[in-house]
């Protein structure tokens, strides 16, 4: 009893000191820098190499519970998309997706240098389509005949952007912000290994490791976005202090932390079992 | 209006926060109540937002408008009507027959693309000249790729004992897997704080209003 008390204990301590590790930097930030991943560059550079005028598609794969991570993504890359003077339709494979590309490009166009980006000329948002790896089966053969409508029910016909495009062949890039599945895999399966677009993509730090095996030589995928850090990598890139960049610090300190939490009990468990030991060897003795 | 039900939903939403850190003193009826609305408003949602979305668009709204010209219509709206036999027990085995349509395809569409994505493309991506790289930290990434890919997996090679000199490739392959777990479990680290400091950054910016 005394043991579990004395547990329970110390990881209230333990929560404690995480949760002041994260909320102090956050009311009184460092400003810790940080170097950018070959891996986000390669993400960056895949937009940026794209010519003015051409389509990329953002798929928003996730929902409200990982908008921390994946938010300041979509957000950066529109920016940089449009900066570039690229045309983006926002896709979804999640049912919450709509109305985080809604609230993506509301938040770009909060920048006054992309405040005149107009609906059905520089973006648009398809919605949300059920059925995962079949729904980008059949965007291979017609896009148009998957999204009648877009998410506000306008006509395919009536939006200008979209007369260039037919097939997942006719973009440029395409980019999954993925929390899970489906998301980032089936485009790479669908987009990139059976039509040949470039991919890219971001997801939850949880998720990256699982998806590092797909960018290599086959360029399966372009570079990977994965966790909080990669957002704010891709900030600095576009020379963009967003919301991303604002909480590495609190990341920082909170992983600064937890490896000071780490060595403190392997040195407590250390300590314990070599007391222990000596304990039984001197009842033996 | 707006602004009040914004402003309900946002002390709704700080409210539901405690709720749920209130798990890490002890489990609690606030921290059950935050999870079962969760979980209800999450189905609820779900269910709601596909027959609006897909089955009122790519169905009924059809059907009404031009009946003859979407014959085809009535195969998939019979077999979403099988599935709900499920309901009843003595009916129940109909819905074996969607059930089994749709795992079918599934599976056929996801073995085909699996093998080119996970088998074909991944063991093309190994096969690499480890010196091709221009710097001597992409020709040692290059030759850590080769061995780490052929010890790990020689590491799961069963049908023979590994002793003696067999056994220091599946020793490798070992320690290039606890590397992988060591990431890994980083990864995970770093996406928990992430949400952590997501749902503060919400108490201080939106509840708050403390902003830097």
């Amino acid at each position: 009893m005394s043991v579990n008390t004395s547990s329970h204990t110390e990881r209230r301590i333990v929560f404690l000191i995480i949760f002041l590790a994260v909320m102090v930097p956050l009311i009184f930030p460092i400003g810790w820098g940080s170097e950018v991943s070959p891996i986000a560059r390669m993400s960056y550079d895949l937009i940026d190499e794209t010519p003015a005028g051409k389509y990329g598609l953002i798929s928003f794969d996730y929902e409200a519970s990982t908008i921390t991570e994946l938010q300041p993504m979509a957000v950066a890359q529109i920016e940089h998309a449009w900066s570039k003077g690229q045309k983006i339709i926002a896709t979804a494979l999640w049912p919450q997706g709509p109305q985080m590309a809604e609230a993506s490009f509301a938040e770009a166009k909060r920048n006054p240098a992309y405040a005149d980006k107009e609906y059905g000329v520089d973006y648009v948002n398809l919605g949300y389509k059920v059925g995962g790896i079949v729904t980008l089966q059949a965007m291979g053969s017609s896009i148009r005949d998957v999204y009648p409508k877009d998410s506000s029910g306008k006509n395919w016909d009536d939006l200008p952007m979209l007369k260039g495009i037919r097939t997942l062949k006719d973009l440029a890039w395409v980019s999954s912000l993925s929390s899970g599945v489906p998301g980032l895999k089936e485009w790479v399966m669908i987009a990139h290994d059976v039509h040949n677009v470039p991919v890219t993509g971001g997801t939850t730090a949880v998720s990256a490791p699982g998806f590092l095996p797909y960018v290599n030589d086959q360029k399966q995928l372009h570079g990977l976005l994965g966790g909080l850090k990669a957002a704010s990598e891709y900030e600095m890139l576009i020379d963009k202090k967003g919301p991303a960049t604002t909480k590495m610090d609190a990341q920082s300190v909170a992983h600064i932390v937890i490896l000071l939490l780490i060595t403190l009990g392997n040195i407590t468990a250390f300590r314990r079992k070599r007391a222990k030991a000596n304990l039984t060897g001197g009842q033996n003795a | 209006m707006p602004d009040l039900m914004n402003t309900i939903g946002i002390w709704l939403a700080a409210f539901f926060t405690f709720c749920i850190f209130s798990f890490l003193y002890r489990d609690n009826p606030f921290y059950k109540l935050a999870e079962q609305i969760f979980v209800g408003l999450s189905a609820g949602y779900g269910l709601i937002y596909v027959v609006y979305s897909t089955m009122v668009p790519n169905l009924f709204a059809k059907l009404s408008q031009d009946f003859s010209g979407n014959l085809i219509l009535l195969i998939p709206f019979a077999l979403g009507l099988m599935m709900l036999t499920r309901i009843y027990p003595k009916t129940q085995w109909i819905s074996r027959y969607p059930i089994s349509i749709v795992i079918g395809t599934s599976a056929a569409i996801s073995v085909m693309r699996s093998l080119k994505t996970d088998l074909l493309l991944q063991v093309g991506a190994t096969i690499i000249n480890p010196f091709q790289g221009s710097t001597a930290s992409e020709i040692s990434g290059n030759l850590l790729v080769i061995i780490g890919t052929l010890c790990g997996v020689y590491f799961f090679y069963f049908s023979k004992k590994q002793e003696g000199l067999a056994k220091i490739p599946s020793k490798i392959g070992v320690y290039f897997l606890m590397v992988s777990f060591g990431a890994t479990f980083g990864y995970t680290v770093m996406a928990r704080i992430s949400l952590l400091i997501g749902r503060l950054e919400f108490l201080r910016k939106d509840w708050l209003h403390i902003i830097n």
